[in-house]
């Protein structure tokens, strides 16, 4: 039912640009697995070469192990749900669900049946003879799943689909959407720039910068283990310390910046590149006096109340601006503003990590 | 209903709803397609094919009409064909009449169902096709139902504008009563005779008429169809 989908050594250019280059996965069948990157760096591209509306410069794509190079959008396996939804505004609520079984000659019989039973899958029953307009945005959302669900494809296709809503109704889609996925075992491709989601939804992500996959992981890992500065910056915020890089040893190495000696975790494959140190401020921690390493003072220029946590920054010497997350557990003594406290870290929490994997 | 007018006016009158009506039904499935083929086709040429379209817009009427007759005429290289093969012509016929109001109606017809498709969300159609739907299918199920109200604007307004049609039509077909006499070529002649000024105000009058019943039959299908989008 569900298929598998490799990009292999896929580009795609547009004119001189080069909007995807050379992006290489193997999405498993049945797998959740996102694409998460800034605007413009080729994600919707992915989707429309996987879909079909757009053929690959080079390198070949298969669904279900076949090479679909020259297979047309409506004869692939692939159901595409599009940002904007692009429900069908002439149609009832159950002929937009049904439209794809009625192209494919179903009886009509048969298709309001299966309509209706889709309606109760993404728990929106009572709504097959409204209209599109009639509908609220979360509402839409459901029907277009259910439309694209509607033809059993082997592969869901979803370019920002949640986009649109309000933050709360994001939230309980995410679930849903996860739930939907789950019961029907297709192979999700889900598109996104939001963080958050793609962690939170994911079974594996591919971070993407201009055209380029930058690293595929499991969400704790791109969170955890980025592979370089664009993935630790784009999923999250960071303290960063540049300088020269000492020898290693047992997957640590030293940094000399001008805020001081630090040691840091480094991987195999960022040695001998330039590096930054980057640690995040949930892992960074405040005291009024140095700890045994990785300590630097600062002066704190502001305390904000977040609610499960309190993010306190400070500039260090030479207007290095540094922050911190305090657990709100009404035990950890939060700084005021002007104090001066030294912001620590552990070693194994900090990466040495080289920048972007870009074009020369 | 008709007896206020002189025989020949009538004939006028009925030749004239004749000829639109023939030149209308008749280029709107050419339109529809060429329309399509400029808003959503990118080939070879469709710069050409919008320039070709828009001409009669552009050239003066007589100019168009010239055309049409060493085109289509009897000696004309397809006219002539046409009348060789099936004995067929258009010269100083009122099908003739029929083709030079269609030629000058085209642009106007083209224009409005052009807009009515670049106006459709080409995320629809491409819905369509990731559902299954061959282009076929995608434009008699998707776009098609969407282009209505652009369609049924712009055949009204090529019926108007070939019940105004004057210049190519007495150009190509002449003014013949009975064949290729409209409306407005009978107001024309009824006013080169001496007393025949009665006459041609009676069929302005019939113009502006049928000129209304046009205009209010469109808003009313344009509001039927609009009624039927808003899904009441
Ligand atoms: N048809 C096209 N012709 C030329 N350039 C294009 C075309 N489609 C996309 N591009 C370019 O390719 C790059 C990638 O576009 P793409 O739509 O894949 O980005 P994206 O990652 O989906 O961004 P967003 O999050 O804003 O949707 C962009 O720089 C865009 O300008
Ligand atoms: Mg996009």
């Amino acid at each position: 039912m569900s298929a598998g989908i490799e990009l292999e050594n896929v580009c795609c250019d547009f004119g001189t640009f080069r909007a995807v280059d050379n992006a290489n996965v193997s999405i498993k069948p049945g797998e959740f697995f996102s694409f998460l990157g800034p605007s413009g760096c080729g994600k919707t591209t992915i989707l429309r070469m996987v879909s079909g509306f757009i053929e690959p410069t080079e390198g070949a794509i298969k669904i279900g192990g076949k090479d679909v190079k020259g297979t047309r959008p409506n004869q692939r396996p692939t159901a595409l749900i599009f940002q904007n939804l692009a429900l069908f505004p002439l149609m009832p609520i159950w002929e937009n669900i049904a439209f794809g079984l009625e192209v494919r000659g179903v009886d009509k019989a048969t298709r309001r049946k299966k309509a209706d039973d889709l309606l109760k899958l993404v728990d929106l029953p009572g709504a097959a003879d409204k209209m599109v307009s009639q509908l609220s945005g979360g509402q839409k959302q459901r029907v277009a799943i259910a439309r694209a669900l509607a033809v059993e494809p082997s592969v869901m296709l979803l370019d920002e689909p949640l986009s649109a809503l309000d933050l709360k109704l994001r939230q309980h889609m995410r679930a849903e959407l996860r739930a939907i996925q789950k019961r029907t075992g297709v192979t999700f491709i889900y598109i996104t720039h939001d963080q958050g989601e793609a962690l939170a939804m994911s079974d594996r992500v591919g971070v993407m910068s201009q055209g380029r996959i930058q690293q595929i992981a499991v969400p704790r890992d791109i969170y955890d283990n980025p592979v370089n500065g664009f993935v630790a910056s784009f999923v999250g915020e960071n303290n960063i310390f540049e300088g020269d890089v000492g020898p290693v040893s047992a997957g640590m190495a030293g940094l000399s910046s001008p805020h001081g000696a630090f040691r840091a975790r480094i991987a195999p494959e960022a040695q001998g590149k330039a590096l930054k140190l980057y640690v995040r401020p949930e892992h960074t921690t405040l005291s009024k006096t140095a700890a045994a390493e990785n300590s630097v003072e600062m002066e704190v220029t502001e305390v904000a109340f977040e609610g499960a946590f309190i993010s306190v920054h400070g500039v260090a010497a030479g207007g290095k601006r540094l922050s911190a997350e305090v657990k709100n557990d009404g035990i950890t003594v939060v700084p005021g503003v002007g104090e001066k406290v030294f912001a620590s870290f552990d070693a194994a929490r900090a990466l040495l990590l080289p920048d972007a994997n870009v074009r020369a | 209903m008709l007896d206020w007018l002189s025989p020949e006016a009538a004939t006028a009158l009925m030749l004239s709803l004749r000829v639109s009506l023939v030149a209308t039904l008749a280029s709107l499935p050419v339109g529809v397609l060429v329309a399509y083929a400029l808003a959503r086709g990118r080939f070879v040429g469709h710069g050409l094919l919008n320039g070709l379209v828009h001409l009669p817009l552009i050239l003066p009427p007589v100019v168009t009409g010239y055309l049409l007759l060493l085109t289509f005429g009897r000696q004309g290289w397809i006219g002539a064909s046409l009348w060789d093969w099936f004995g067929f012509t258009f010269a100083f016929r009122w099908t003739g009449a029929a083709l030079a109001a269609a030629v000058m109606a085209f642009p106007l017809l083209v224009r409005a169902i052009r807009l009515a498709i670049e106006a459709v969300d080409p995320k629809l159609e491409e819905a369509a096709s990731t559902l299954g739907a061959s282009r076929l299918v995608v434009f008699g199920t998707v776009t098609l139902p969407l282009i209505l109200p652009g369609i049924i604007a712009g055949a009204v307004l090529a019926f108007a504008k070939a019940m105004g049609e004057f210049g190519a039509t007495i150009t190509f077909v002449a003014n013949i009563p009975g064949e290729t006499q409209t409306l407005p070529t009978a107001i024309y002649a009824f006013l080169q005779v001496p007393g025949g000024d009665g006459a041609a105000l009676r069929l302005v009058a019939v113009s502006v008429a049928v000129a209304m019943a046009a205009l209010a039959l469109s808003e009313w299908l344009a509001r039927r169809v609009a009624r039927r989008i808003a899904g009441r």
